[in-house]
């Protein structure tokens, strides 16, 4: 496979992978950590003035 | 439910939550189909299995430049209408924007040295896809370096209608000077001019990337809107704790 630069493949494909999962698991862990962050505050009665009352979300 | 209805960030955050897992599903079965296609696809009668390069790279490319044109169209957001989504939308796609600049760069040195000999050069489409990435991230420098969120924003907006020049010059790169990289060949006058056997699964791998990047995206900007509220209540808690 030594003219089919297998190396390259794999390495583009293979960086291209990682990178896109990093990505993905940052959104996701300060995602997380956000509104992880926002519970504190709330179960500190510490809450959106529009949120008081309707429990809605709003 | 009326589009500008989404422009309300508590609509948005229930309606996105709604779609998000349909979005990442659909992402990943069809990349799922692209690479598959790509794999099975003949090898290029020039390029051989390396060809199989150009289902991401292509991609990435053409994500990294769509993904600034929707920052240019953020930015008016911003500065016209003043719509927070709007900063919400600029801010999270940034990095979003700068992994796939980036990658286009890598894959392609990666393509480049088998097939030039080399891993760069001084090329026009090269250095314009370069200076893209640069943009990219000078916007995520400029918003660290500024405290106020709004004024960061505007700053931000600015640097990207300015930088927005550039996203015709990648584009037309190859046909406003000589290069080492192909020309066009898939939206250009006349129609593509791959072989459809490698264009369909190029289609494919293009269209997961995109609902990738919208999933990324959709997920991003949640998060910040959440954010931004938790520094609402830190600023309000602040406040009642100063008068108190």
């Amino acid at each position: 496979m030594a003219d089919t630069h297998a190396f390259f493949i794999a390495a583009a494909y293979g960086a291209s992978a990682v990178s896109i999962a990093l990505l993905a698991l940052w959104i996701l862990f300060d995602g997380r950590a956000v509104r992880r962050q926002l519970a504190a505050m709330e179960a500190r009665g510490i809450r959106r003035r529009s949120n008081t009352g309707t429990g809605d979300g709003r | 439910m009326a589009l500008m209805d989404l422009a309300n960030p508590t609509r948005f955050l229930a309606l996105s939550g709604r779609v998000l897992p349909w979005l990442a599903g659909a992402a990943a079965v069809t990349l799922g189909i692209g690479f598959v296609l790509a794999f099975r696809a003949p090898a290029d009668y020039q390029q051989g299995e390396t060809v199989r390069i150009m289902y991401i790279h292509v991609p990435f490319a053409w994500l990294a430049m769509l993904g600034y044109s929707l920052l240019a169209l953020s930015s008016l957001g911003i500065l016209v209408w003043r719509h927070p989504l709007a900063d919400v939308a600029h801010k999270a796609l940034v990095p979003i924007g700068a992994l796939f600049a980036f990658l286009c760069l890598l894959t392609g040195s990666l393509w480049g040295r088998p097939m030039w000999g080399t891993y760069w050069v001084w090329d026009a489409r090269l250095t314009s896809m370069l200076v893209l990435l640069l943009l990219y991230l000078g916007l995520l420098a400029l918003r660290s370096a500024i405290d106020d969120p709004n004024q960061a924003g505007r700053a931000c907006a600015v640097l990207t209608l300015v930088g927005f020049i550039n996203v015709p010059i990648v584009k037309f790169s190859v046909d406003w000077w000589n290069t080492l990289h192909q020309p066009a060949s898939v939206f250009r006058m006349g129609g593509p001019s791959i072989h459809p056997s490698l264009l369909w699964p190029l289609f494919a791998t293009a269209l997961g990337f995109t609902l990738l990047m919208l999933t990324l995206h959709l997920a991003a900007m949640r998060t910040e809107i959440l954010r931004r509220r938790l520094r609402t209540l830190e600023a309000r808690t602040a406040a009642e704790a100063v008068h108190a």
